[in-house]
């Protein structure tokens, strides 16, 4: 019998444009070298063209006075302010419509989607009807149409719908009492993060106890009454150190006291109707992927309807649930630059609109609020996939 | 001693009158629980402060006869209660086409024509050569439109044929309105189907650069959103460019539109080719396929056609992102549909305008996903996931 000896490299007998090893080293080195030589192609290009037309480059801009206003600011803000604070301020805009999208469209999303499997046909059809006719129409022409609506519906400040002359609503805004803290207040929020260090360490407790002896624990309402009793405790303790600022209509418009911007509420109006929508449908899959068996085991050890969903089908749901329900607050993170369309002052619209519009520099422009996007979707994703792997099915 | 039985069987008692018809389903369906029923109520409620309100705005109420403003308002110049639907018919033509040239409309229309002639033949089940069939035409049938859409005669400004000839040249910065939309979004699909099958195969690819490379663009692209993109490719594209040359507002929002949908479109192609039965491969190598015959002629035809009902998602999304063109100034439906309602002979019918495009949208969107639901049934059938 001829065996073939190979040599220590193992490729006898075939010639080296044929190995697969070397013909992969080979197209690895190409790719780099087309990739590296693409890029500094479309460097040349634009350094040529930025030196032509005397654009300046680098980031020195961040630093220079930005000279507009803003509507809506949540950190100190002024015409005086600099390009970079103004990024700030965008960014900050950015996350808070994100922040409350997310809550409010979780919300509205596992609320839509169970009843869209209720047993009540009147309930499941309007639910059907919202999703369908809600996911098939562009978000930009709903964030537009309720923004028309609502500038159209409210009234000018001073015919303003009001409750209680201390709440405010009209074409400008609804405007509502602002709390102003007096020396004293800072133990508030100390005692809020306080109330949450506890609950979370009362769940661990709780867990282990009744992995432990079976005992059940109401964890639930015991946080919730550590997180806000904590804060109403201390409040009381320092003698209610705030007092409220009321909007007085002054001329055409009220001072003081804060507002929600018309821009501001027709744009996270129509991102939790919108994402809203699209989580019903995950959160749907979701319980429909939990076997009816499940259920029907629940009902025979005696559960009602209520603990079933609660204690049986919504745990096992979350695994099937959680991860398109990233990507869902992903996108509406995303979505939320659809702002720049209603003139809502978002990151796009500040920066890679106004600012770029100002400096020109619209390579770093661009740059930065892509980068900015792509870290905020990173860490998120980040965080959720590390919250999958919590809430994912451990066997045993 | 012995009592009397009676063993004869008697007819079954029928169900109680509660139990079945319409009072059955009612109680089954609606009226279970006092929760339930709490439901209901609260349900029928919310229909009754909707439901009779908008009939009345968009259909008793509205005005559906007359041809100008004035037939929408009083006499005092208030705008009357119902929805103003001639403004609509007198603004259709500007919704579908834009700023396109009025007499030139028929060369859209034309090119409409020929999409549903030319790619008919694919509805036939046994059609010989189908595949090449459909692959020229997909390649063929942009450059038609292009053609249809732009013309071929440019003549200079001075010369009189530049205002009627039916073959003239229209720019780019003219063409709007719904087709469009369905241009972007067509041409955004197509062309980003290669592009998104490589970088699937470049990101299942042992090689580690090649996967690096495709990671780092897939994850760069849908990691933002898609306006920046806009953005990117409307003002930095040109300064990438080399002196001299200069791409339209057009193609440099079809790049755009094409990269970052090559990206979702690599994810889509990635979920089909991790469907695929790894003895798939094995079998394709060991009848000694190389890697490109491998994936052309075993892997990717299944692959593709499990992931079907995705890309017709995608396309969807698609039809439905490219609302973001009107925000970098170009006039796609809802652009159009905005310049309409900026025009000053028609001021303060914004509303119905807005619902009009929702509810072209909504068709459109509605009867492509039931097709992908179509699809999927018919495609799935007798497919085993691993």
């Amino acid at each position: 019998m001829a065996v073939d000896v190979k040599d220590a490299t193992g490729a006898s007998g075939t010639p080296i444009w044929l190995d697969a090893r070397y013909r992969a080293i080979f197209f690895q080195i190409a790719l780099l070298v087309l990739v590296v030589g693409f890029g500094a192609y479309i460097f040349h290009n634009t350094y040529r063209n930025l030196e032509t037309r005397g654009i300046a480059s680098g980031f020195a801009f961040l630093g220079t006075t930005a000279g507009f206003d803003i509507i809506m600011h949540l950190v100190p803000y002024s015409r005086e302010a600099s390009y970079g604070q103004a990024l700030l301020v965008g960014l900050m805009n950015t996350l808070v419509v994100a922040a409350i999208g997310i809550v409010l469209a979780t919300i509205v999303g596992f609320t839509v989607g169970v009843a869209r499997l209720s047993r009540n046909w009147l309930v499941a059809r309007l639910a059907a009807v919202y999703i369908e006719v809600i996911r098939n129409v562009p978000l930009l022409l709903q964030i537009i149409f309720w923004y028309q609506v609502l500038g159209k519906s409210t009234p000018n400040p001073r015919q303003s719908v009001t409750i209680g002359e201390a709440i405010f609503l009209s074409n400008r805004g609804l405007y509502m009492p602002a709390p102003v803290p007096e020396p004293g207040f800072q133990f508030v929020p100390i005692a809020f993060v306080a109330g949450i260090v506890g609950a979370v360490a009362m769940a661990r407790w709780a867990k282990k106890r009744q992995e432990a002896t079976g005992r059940q624990f109401p964890t639930i309402s015991a946080s919730l009454g550590l997180i806000l009793g904590l804060p109403i405790l201390a409040l009381l303790v320092t003698g209610i150190p705030f007092h409220w600022d009321y909007p007085v209509l002054q001329g055409f418009n009220f001072e003081g006291g804060m507002v929600l911007i018309p821009e501001f509420i027709s744009l996270s109006f129509a991102l939790v109707v919108y994402t809203g929508a699209f989580i019903a449908e995950n959160v749907r899959a979701g319980i429909m992927a939990v076997s009816h068996g499940q259920t029907e085991a629940a009902y025979a050890v005696g559960l009602r309807p209520g603990p079933t969903l609660r204690l049986v089908v919504i745990p096992q749901a979350m695994r099937v649930i959680i991860p398109p329900l990233t990507s869902q607050y992903l996108n509406l993170t995303k979505n939320s630059s659809l702002a720049t369309a209603i003139a809502y002052p978002d990151l796009v619209a500040v920066f890679a609109g106004t600012v770029l519009n100002q400096t020109g520099q619209a390579i770093e422009c661009i740059a930065i609020t892509m980068a900015v996007y792509l870290t905020t979707s990173l860490s998120t994703s980040i965080f959720m996939n590390w919250f999958n792997r919590k809430m994912a099915l451990t066997e045993r | 001693m012995t009592t009397a039985v009676d063993t004869g069987r008697k007819a079954d008692l029928p169900p109680p009158a509660a139990t079945v018809g319409v009072i059955g389903w009612l109680r089954e369906n609606l009226f279970s629980s006092w929760f339930n029923t709490l439901l209901t109520v609260a349900a029928v409620y919310l229909l009754y402060v909707s439901i009779p309100p908008l009939m009345q705005w968009a259909l008793f109420d509205a005005i559906w006869t007359g041809n100008e403003a004035k037939d929408c308002k009083l006499p005092d110049g208030e705008r009357k209660d119902g929805a103003c639907w001639i403004y609509v018919r007198a603004w259709i033509g500007g919704f579908m086409y834009g700023l396109y040239p009025y007499d030139l409309r028929w060369r859209v229309d034309l090119a409409g024509v020929l999409v549903v002639l030319m790619f008919a033949p694919l509805a036939i089940r046994k059609l010989p050569y189908k595949n090449w069939y459909g692959v020229a035409v997909i390649l063929l049938y942009p450059l038609v439109a292009y053609f249809m859409f732009r013309g071929f005669i440019d003549f200079t400004p001075d010369n009189p044929l530049s205002h009627t000839h039916p073959w003239r040249t229209v720019e780019t910065a003219k063409w709007g309105g719904l087709a469009l939309t369905l241009l972007i979004a067509s041409v955004g699909i197509i062309a980003s189907l290669p592009l998104g099958i490589l970088l699937a195969l470049g990101r299942r690819s042992h090689m580690p650069i090649v996967s690096t490379f495709s990671v780092l663009f897939i994850e760069l692209w849908r990691g933002v959103p898609l306006i920046t993109v806009l953005f990117m490719s409307s003002v930095m594209l040109p300064l990438f460019l080399p002196a001299g040359v200069n791409f339209d507002k057009l193609l440099r929002a079809l790049i755009g539109v094409t990269l970052f949908s090559a990206a979702y479109m690599a994810e889509v192609v990635r979920g089909g080719l991790q469907a695929i039965p790894k003895g798939q491969y094995e079998a394709a190598q060991a009848i000694g396929l190389n890697y490109v015959r491998m994936m052309a002629l075993v892997v990717l035809p299944q692959a593709l056609r499990y992931v079907i009902p995705s890309i017709v998602n995608t396309f969807i999304g698609l039809f439905k992102d490219t609302t973001l063109v009107a925000i970098i100034g170009m006039f796609d439906f809802l652009g159009a549909v905005q310049l309409g309602n900026a025009d000053p002979k028609w001021l303060g019918f914004t509303v119905e305008g807005y619902v009009f495009a929702a509810a072209i949208y909504f068709l459109c969107c509605f009867s492509m996903s039931r097709y992908s639901l179509h699809l999927e049934r018919k495609l799935h059938t007798g497919h085993k996931k691993r």
